[in-house]
């Protein structure tokens, strides 16, 4: 199972927001996508979805054009999880999970005794048992965010797609959320992700894929791609990317930004 | 919610019902007792001899009895559509008005009234005229683009409304004052007093035609009430769906609009305090919905031809009824929708 982008140009009816971006992604990898606010990460996300028209370019899903395909057929191979959002209507925390079902449903099927063990169990994946009969919208953002991976795991695609799952969470709240991407991708599931922090490249991603003004700007392993260079390429500020290593023996690579406009005045040292 | 209050819930709703059926046979001018009421609907369906006044007769089956029917399918329909447009505008605040639905059945059937029309003409123009304004609503928002679909869908049904209602006006102008403009202005208010066996008859394969697409999308409705993109993402076809459900609520709504004129309100209020018994889910919503719709009604429309001497128009009931019980629940029970 791949999911595959070829010169894409993408945006909305009167805006070209980005083009000629290409990237592909097999299932059990974690592709993850960097870009200032407005570079166009959520309009590429909808494209590759096939919920905006492409513009230009192809996106292949599991070999076959996109357009080529059912709507059902779609969600079956990719899912997707929006940024965390306010429902318009009390459906539980059970309910909003089950929703993930239905692609897998005829037109005028409800979900069956099967579908709501799926749902259960992707509940249970995420570890929120406890807010299964919970209203969604009195829930907090984290705990909506993890629901609405529960629903993308009980849509059973092989390629989650997610828009900035970390925005809005607290501290431990993106730890989980990376903690079950990385769970994911052991599982053999393929997650496209958007974040604003590159340390969260480094935490999870096996690939990382720069956006800049709506063109791929560098893709590759997180070490090689997420660098001084490119970071201040990207967001144009200062940065300083450095592997560390804790007492306890965790080595990672981290970027600590340099609150100086002149670099080479003072330099954090982390050793 | 939990599951288990919604068989409770329901159960009350079903019981509440059949009281009101009997305490509207019960109460009027002519008083039919329940005994009498069970009795006249069993040997009307075993062919029995009943040994009572045929005159008890006649009232059930020739004037109270339609009368009853037409307020619970009329009020069952208009809440069913209402349940279904807020699930697709993802409001709890609109009704079936909200498509310009039943300003345009309100034209088709004053445009009836102007010309003299007989009865079947009236209603057939109430629904051609309720289907049109629809259409025209939805062209509106397909040609407008590069704007929140629902937003434009909204907007073009209050702007198409206000046109039609000042068709409405027009017409009115024009009427004949002494026949015409007060059978228009009766109608428009709404009433049931008029309501036969035929109108009963012929209004409910319309209603069964719009509820059973309903009943058989009920999941997929419940999807139309989030994002549409997130809802595509999910595998919903969000545009032939709604289509279909807007035809089918539509439907309804003309339908009942046809026989009993414009009454407000059921389609906004009954969803709401149905959501706050069951829940959003529209496979409990649905069956709510109709049960509150059917038995409001039928409690206004005793009501209205009980408490004073003179008949009180339904609509207008309704409104009074409605307006504080939708303000007291928005002042004390926010969660239905936050």
């Amino acid at each position: 199972m791949r999911l595959e982008v070829k010169q894409l140009d993408f945006g909305y009816r009167d805006k070209r927001v980005g083009s000629g971006v290409s990237l592909s992604l097999e299932a059990g990898e974690v592709l993850c996508l960097l870009g200032p606010n407005g570079s166009g990460k959520t309009t590429l996300f909808k494209t590759m979805l096939g919920l905006l028209p492409a513009q230009g370019g192809t996106v292949l899903v599991d070999g076959a054009d996109l357009k080529s395909r059912a709507r059902e057929e779609v969600a079956r191979l990719v899912s997707y999880v929006p940024q965390a959002h306010a429902a318009f209507f009390p459906f539980t925390v059970e309910e909003v999970v089950l929703m993930g079902r239905t692609a897998h449903l005829g037109v005028f099927s409800s979900p069956s005794r099967r579908d709501r063990e799926a749902a259960l169990s992707a509940i249970a994946r995420m570890q929120i048992e406890h807010l299964a009969d919970s209203v969604y919208t009195r829930i907090s953002g984290g705990e909506r965010q993890l629901t609405l991976i529960a629903r993308a795991l009980a849509q059973d695609a092989r390629i989650v797609v997610m828009d900035e799952p970390t925005a809005n969470l607290d501290f431990g709240n993106q730890v989980r959320v990376l903690q079950h991407i990385q769970a994911l991708a052991r599982s053999g599931i393929g997650v496209l992700l958007s974040t604003h922090d590159p340390d969260h490249a480094f935490i999870c991603a096996d690939r990382v894929v720069m956006l800049h003004d709506g063109k791929r700007m560098r893709m590759g392993a997180p070490d090689e791609a997420i660098t001084a260079a490119s970071l201040r390429e990207l967001y144009g500020v200062s940065v300083e990317v450095t592997r560390i290593e804790t007492e306890s023996g965790v080595r990672r690579t981290a970027c600590i930004p340099l609150l100086q406009r002149e670099p080479g005045l003072t330099r954090w040292r982390v050793q | 919610m939990t599951s288990a209050r919604v068989p409770a819930a329901l159960a009350g709703a079903c019981a509440a019902l059949v009281l009101l059926v009997v305490v509207a046979f019960a109460v009027g001018r002519f008083p039919v007792s329940a005994a009498d009421l069970a009795s006249i609907l069993w040997t009307h369906l075993t062919g029995a001899e009943h040994g009572l006044d045929p005159t008890i007769e006649t009232v059930v089956l020739r004037i109270r009895g339609p009368r009853v029917a037409a307020a619970l399918l009329i009020g069952a329909a208009l809440a069913a559509a209402g349940a279904a447009y807020q699930n697709m505008f993802r409001n709890p605040l609109v009704s079936p008005d909200i498509l310009g639905v039943s300003a345009g059945a309100a034209v088709g059937a004053v445009l009836g009234i102007f010309l003299s029309l007989n009865v079947i003409m009236i209603q057939s123009l109430a629904f051609a005229f309720g289907l049109a304004a629809v259409g025209l609503v939805y062209v509106t928002a397909n040609a407008v683009r590069g704007h929140d679909p629902l937003l434009v869908l909204v907007l073009a049904g209050v702007v198409v409304g206000s046109l039609l209602g000042a068709c409405v006006a027009l017409m009115k102008y024009l009427a004949d004052p002494y026949n015409q403009l007060p059978a228009i202005t009766f109608w428009l208010l709404g009433s049931l007093a008029s309501a036969s066996p035929d109108d009963v008859w012929s209004t409910l394969p319309l209603m069964l035609l719009g509820l059973i697409p309903m009943w058989l999308l009920r999941w997929r409705i419940n999807l139309l009430s989030l994002d549409d993109e997130e809802a595509r993402a999910l595998g919903v076809e969000t545009g032939r769906i709604r289509l279909v459900v807007i035809a089918a609520a539509t439907l309804m709504t003309s339908a009942a609009v046809a026989i009993s004129g414009v009454i407000g309100w059921i389609g906004l209020v009954m969803p709401h305090f149905a959501r706050l018994l069951v829940g959003p889910d529209f496979s409990r919503l649905l069956p709510t919905s109709i049960l509150l719709g059917a038995g409001f009604l039928l409690g206004v429309d005793t009501l209205a031809r009980t408490v004073a001497r003179i008949e009180i128009p339904l609509g207008v009931l309704t409104a009074f009824v409605g307006t504080p019980l939708f303000l007291w629940q928005l002042a004390t029970a926010r969660r239905g929708w936050q």
